[in-house]
């Protein structure tokens, strides 16, 4: 019981740090939903075929407007997911440095280096190049 | 406390209301925004519950990363989702059966689910109070040491994973034009200039 109100207390104390961020949520949200309905509100809306129609340069939309893309795109996404997670390996490793020694740091840097053979291996074959 | 029910009600409710969105949406980019909605407000539940470490790494992993990657999926394939939907209403309630029998086979292995009572004291590395450590610090001080034959797997993974993308994706295209400036450079006279004696009244 006693364990249960610590508990709550000290993540009171925890989340008071995000209050702020909570309030910037909250304006955020307010002001984005003020300025639509306020636009539907005070603006004057008087909507005929012609002006709600799709247009395109004077002609009526030839066809969609979506494009495909080509699949380096995809490559180049996953390649920066990969190192974006060796990032996200490098912030708890980064804040107890100081008390995990020196094991801990030749850890990480085995891991960098398997790493960096993959990106050894993708700047070879070319997979950063785009012609 | 009232303002914590608050905000997580209002994040559980955005996070339902932005997932259901995700499979109902016509336009599937609109369905990957909705799902970056969705991750935004699980971080917020995240961060309710005290996992700050998770909440930042899901803003940073799955909104940056996989939500742009969905995005790119998106694009690339060439498919009429409007008419890939038409039969969408036809399959509801055979898929709705299927997700109620996942549904009740869930609540039957979670309803007969027990931890044992010493499960805390035989950890191998016992969760620090939140006073003493932040959560990432407490990641931090057993990932790289303890748990290291899983943390060097993970970076052996993630080269797989490269090295598999590369050799799916990568194609070499013919025909394009390229400057290698190591080749402009390593050019010799004898390779590239010829002195030819031309008889006259004969061609080269």
């Amino acid at each position: 019981m006693v364990a249960d109100a610590l508990w709550g207390y000290l993540m009171q104390d925890m989340l008071s740090e995000y209050l702020p961020i909570l309030i910037f949520l909250g304006i955020a949200t307010g002001i984005a939903i003020a300025a639509l309905v306020a636009s539907y509100i005070v603006a004057r809306q008087r909507p005929d075929p012609e002006k709600v129609s799709a247009y395109e340069c004077g002609f009526d939309a030839f066809d969609d407007a979506r494009g495909q893309f080509d699949v380096r795109f995809y490559l180049v996404a996953i390649l920066f997911i990969i190192f974006d997670l060796e990032i996200a390996f490098l912030f708890p490793w980064a804040i107890s440095l100081s008390e995990i020694g020196l094991f801990g740091f030749w850890s990480m840097m085995a891991f960098l280096g398997v790493l960096t053979i993959g990106f050894i291996y993708e700047w070879k074959k070319g997979a950063l190049e785009w012609e | 406390m009232i303002l914590q029910a608050i905000s997580f009600y209002a994040f559980a409710a955005v996070t339902v209301a932005a997932a259901v969105m995700v499979i109902s949406a016509r336009n599937p980019v609109h369905s990957v925004l909705f799902l970056i909605l969705a991750f935004f407000n699980a971080a917020g539940l995240f961060v309710l519950m005290g996992a700050e470490f998770i909440a930042m790494i899901l803003v940073i992993v799955y909104v940056g990363a996989v939500a742009v990657l969905f995005l790119f999926v998106v694009m690339m394939l060439d498919i009429n989702f409007v008419e890939l939907r038409q039969g969408f209403l036809q399959y509801l309630p055979i898929g709705a059966l299927v997700g109620l029998v996942l549904l009740a086979e869930l609540v039957l292995i979670l309803g007969s689910w027990a931890i044992a009572p010493d499960t805390a004291s035989r950890a191998a590395a016992p969760t620090p109070a939140i006073t003493e450590t932040t959560n990432t610090h407490a990641i931090g001080q057993v990932l790289y040491t303890d748990y290291i034959y899983l943390f060097q797997a993970a970076g052996l993974i993630l080269l797989i994973a490269m090295i598999g993308a590369i050799v799916l994706t990568l194609r070499s295209r013919e025909g394009v034009k390229r400057q290698r400036i190591s080749d402009q450079v390593g050019r010799t006279r004898e390779e590239s200039v010829e002195v030819r004696h031309v008889e006259p009244g004969s061609g080269v």
